[in-house]
């Protein structure tokens, strides 16, 4: 399509080895087959046009709106058709929606460097303006369609609710949309000044809650294809281990099963139900080839990423001035080291997928964060044309990073091509919490030298920790992972300092978490903060206002949080507070923490945000993604942490990978600032900052520096 | 074995080995999949449904242990979402991923059956067993606040 957008600005680096590595994975160019991806009462509605990729409209004047990103919880099924309903002046609430097949070229996510994939609290910011212009240009279309039909000049025409009319005349956009569709798509269209917005901005229903209370909306765990079978796949106990050998005869002889096959991630059991499959891998003997992996811990992990290793490239972040001489000549240093563990991303809806081999091609259906890359990969492996392969995405039961990884997808597509039959791979809990791709360790060194006044004088920061970027698109060691650097370089004003990253292979696969490095290196930095404030003998509030003269926009969220939460007024009986203040995905953020002690761990009751997220497209999912992102990382900061011993991951399911329940679950005061400013993300920085906050709170209720997640009784004992 | 049963209301009649869980009986055999399968230890309660009216993880209920009662699931709420938990919950826009929410409209609505008035901790007390990954836990309190107010006014 063509278009007047401009991309955001992202970090350059980013953006070239993303698509360096989104050409390595298979950048598609398809023809948009839109009929199959839409929903039964769309396609009863009548013939679709289709005046642009992200617009059809039937006969019957329904209208699809097409959201190129995965629903998951935070939003896109209605903030995404909400930035398109604005231009094409149609009623948010009579649309219907569609999750976009995979095609890079149409659907390509700009501000990752062009993959089809959601993820980096990106949807909102990729499709600002991209999305706009797409229901006007639409508009525009629709418009002129009726000025050639009625001889008119279009000037004198005017597109609203979705009615084209003037001079007397109109007609409803179902009844242009087939001339409409012949027409040229405009090259340049005009798009509202957003004072003039009328639905993005306005809090508005989710257009997919209703589904989401009956019991309809379609998981991946919830799709059925004619003639489908169900299928169980046992794998190595430690992750990358392959079959050695296998004997299936006892599981074959089990009720229901239809074949037992091995592929290269394990062997599948295929049955009639889901049940019959699972319980039939009790009946597999498997002799495993351990692999690599036999041999981790993850405490020599640890070790190794705190010593360092060989092959570990240290990669400088930022320099002002010299940090190791001042810090040297001081006669005041804090040094800290702060350590970040494994964790899962334990979506609630284990991995699933369901795959229909048949004469060459490949149906694919199920919940993914990256469209191409689980068609591009699956036609690589099963050697198909990847014009053969179809992917339809349902909505994801979660997916904070872990639905980026297509492993179970390619799982799927292997299995029904064994048996040659559609089929759905589901995993049980287990299987998903030990196969996962976790959220590497880390290890911070900081060190700062305060001068007289107690302000830093000089800052060193040091993160170790595994890349992600590394093994999700082949960046090179040498080469920064910038997401490993978000938040690294806090906003404080100091006058010399020193940022290194060191990127260290600890040897277990590791995924994009959300919120990705912000946690860790938010954790480090205002837990830092924090100390330095309280070596200064400073209130850490006004400590960190001191350093942030030139940062108005943090000042002014950091003020209000403080003022909100009555910083500074004696909180009630035995609570404390903690304060924390992050930038992260163009969104400023202060948070503060009211907690309790109670037999040696924290009692989270009341955590304050606020958030200057430049524009917003709809405000209420803005807060439900502070409200998520809070209670996800409270889980993380009060409970998250994976084990491996010989190599096995110690957590199976929720008894030992505890989330956090509704007993649990803080107040969360919010605060939005209205803003001007280009729209920040909102659905993961909030995740980042509860953690440092509730370890702040907890210094102030205890004096213990609490430098490890998660906040145990004993890491708290121990401090 | 042959199991009878009652599923919203309507009588079935399934073949299944009697250590079967209800929950795939009734997700993949009768093909009520609004009832979710999330740990399968009766740990998350996105499996929840009414066994004679009472709450229950269908994960670990066998299916010879409904034989003759009466199962309620998310199906039997409300289709159009007439039921005034559901219309607190879209009130509210409560589910995200939404994954949890049919388990935890079942907790929801089985509390009401019994407490016309919970306070917060009756409410806690009912829905702490459901997880809910996105963390919508205040909305849900909020929700069944307001279906609670509803219903007294009804």
């Amino acid at each position: 399509m063509t278009t007047t957008t401009k991309t955001n600005a992202a970090p350059v680096s980013r953006r070239a080895f993303l698509q360096t590595s989104t050409l390595a994975t298979g950048g598609l160019m398809l023809g948009v087959a839109l009929p199959g991806l839409l929903s039964a009462d769309a396609r009863a509605a009548g013939t679709l046009y289709t005046p642009n990729a992200w617009v059809h409209i039937a006969d019957d004047n329904t209208i699809t709106l097409l959201s190129a990103r995965s629903e998951m919880g935070q939003g896109v099924y209605t903030s995404m058709p909400m930035l398109i309903a604005e231009e094409l002046n149609v009623d948010i609430a009579s649309i219907k929606v569609a999750i976009a097949p995979p095609n890079t070229a149409l659907y390509g996510n700009a501000l990752l460097g062009g993959p089809q994939l959601t993820g980096g609290s990106t949807s909102v910011r990729d499709g600002w303006e991209k999305l706009r212009v797409a229901g006007a240009q639409v508009r525009e279309m629709l418009i002129s369609a009726a000025a050639t039909k009625w001889n008119v000049d279009r000037s004198t025409l005017k597109a609203e609710s979705g009615v084209v009319s003037g001079g007397g005349r109109k007609a409803t956009y179902g009844e242009l949309a087939a001339d409409a569709a012949k027409l040229p798509i405009p090259e340049k269209v005009a798009i509202k000044d957003p004072k003039d917005f009328r639905i993005v901005g306005k809090r508005t229903r989710r257009l997919d809650t209703p589904a989401k209370t009956n019991g309809s909306a379609e998981f991946g765990i919830d799709v059925k294809l004619p003639g489908m079978v169900y299928a169980s796949i046992e794998m190595c106990p430690v992750i990358g281990g392959t079959v050695k050998s296998f004997d299936a005869a006892k599981a074959k002889a089990m009720p229901g099963v239809i074949d037992v096959v091995q592929i290269p991630d394990g062997i599948a059991v295929v049955a009639d139900t889901w049940w019959h499959a699972k319980n039939a891998r009790q009946g597999l003997t498997v002799v495993w080839d351990e692999g690599a992996g036999a041999a981790l811990n993850d405490k020599t992990m640890l070790a190794g990423i705190r010593a360092g290793a060989p092959a570990d490239k240290l990669l400088p972040l930022k320099a002002v001035g010299d940090a190791d001489a001042v810090i040297k000549a001081s006669n005041k240093v804090v040094r800290a080291e702060y350590v970040m563990p494994l964790l899962s991303h334990a979506p609630l809806e284990p991995m699933n997928f369901t795959a229909h081999y048949h004469d060459g091609k490949v149906d694919l259906i199920g919940p993914t964060q990256w469209q191409d890359a689980g068609q591009g990969t699956v036609a690589k492996v099963l050697g198909v044309k990847p014009e053969n392969v179809t992917l339809r995405t349902t909505f994801l039961g979660g997916g904070f990073g872990r639905r980026i990884d297509i492993d179970y997808i390619i799982q799927a597509a292997q299995i029904s091509k064994a048996v040659n039959k559609p089929v759905k791979l589901l995993w049980t809990r287990e299987d998903d919490m030990t196969h996962d791709f976790y959220r590497p360790q880390s290890v911070h060194t900081l060190a700062a030298a305060l001068g007289a006044d107690g302000k830093p004088t000089a800052m060193t920061f040091k993160m170790v920790s595994q890349s992600v970027t590394g093994r999700v698109f082949g960046l090179p060691m040498e080469v920064q992972d910038p997401l490993m650097t978000e938040a690294a370089i806090a906003a404080y004003e100091i006058p010399a300092s020193k940022h290194e990253m060191v990127k260290h292979d600890a040897g277990l696969r590791v995924g994009y978490w959300r919120s990705v490095s912000h946690a860790l290196n938010a954790f480090a930095n205002e837990s830092f903060i924090d100390e330095l404030a309280a070596a200064a003998g400073k209130d850490p509030y006004a400590y960190r206002m001191s350093l942030l003269e030139k940062q108005p926009r943090f000042a002014n969220v950091l003020k209000q949080a403080a003022d909100k939460a009555g910083w500074g007024t004696p909180a009630a009986g035995g609570r404390f507070r903690g304060i924390a203040l992050m930038e992260g995905y163009d969104t400023y953020m202060a948070q503060v923490a009211e907690i309790s002690m109670k037999d040696g761990v924290p009692v989270v009751h009341k955590v304050t945000v606020v958030a200057d997220l430049g524009r917003m497209v709809n405000p209420d999912t803005v807060e439900a993604q502070i409200q998520s992102s809070i209670v996800f990382g409270l889980t993380a900061a009060l409970y998250g942490e994976i084990t491996l011993d010989k190599g096995r991951v110690q957590q199976t399911n929720y008894h030992q990978y505890p989330l956090l329940r509704m007993n649990e679950a803080p107040v969360i005061d919010i605060t939005l600032v209205p803003s001007t400013e280009k729209p920040g993300g909102i659905g993961e920085p909030a995740t980042a900052l509860i953690g440092p906050a509730v370890a702040n709170a907890m210094f102030a209720a205890t004096g213990k520096r609490v430098r490890r997640m998660p906040f145990s009784a004993e890491a708290i004992k121990t401090a | 074995m042959t199991v009878r049963f009652n599923v919203n209301g309507k009588a079935v009649e399934v073949k299944a080995e009697g250590d079967t869980p209800l929950l795939w009986v009734i997700r993949d055999e009768i093909g009520l999949t609004g009832t979710k399968f999330g740990c399968g230890m009766a740990l998350c309660g996105a499996c929840t449904v009414h066994l004679d009216g009472v709450a229950i993880r269908s994960c670990q209920t066998p299916v010879s242990a409904v034989a003759g009662k009466k199962v309620a699931t998310i199906e039997s709420l409300g289709a159009n979402n007439t039921h005034p938990l559901q219309k607190a919950w879209i009130a509210h826009d409560v589910p995200q991923c939404g994954y949890c929410q049919s388990g935890q409209l079942m907790s929801a609505s089985a509390l009401l059956a019994t407490n016309k008035k919970p306070s917060d901790a009756d409410i806690d007390a009912a829905m702490s067993g459901n997880l809910c990954r996105c963390g919508t836990y205040g909305r849900i309190k909020a929700a069944i606040k307001t279906a609670a107010a509803e219903m007294q006014k009804a």
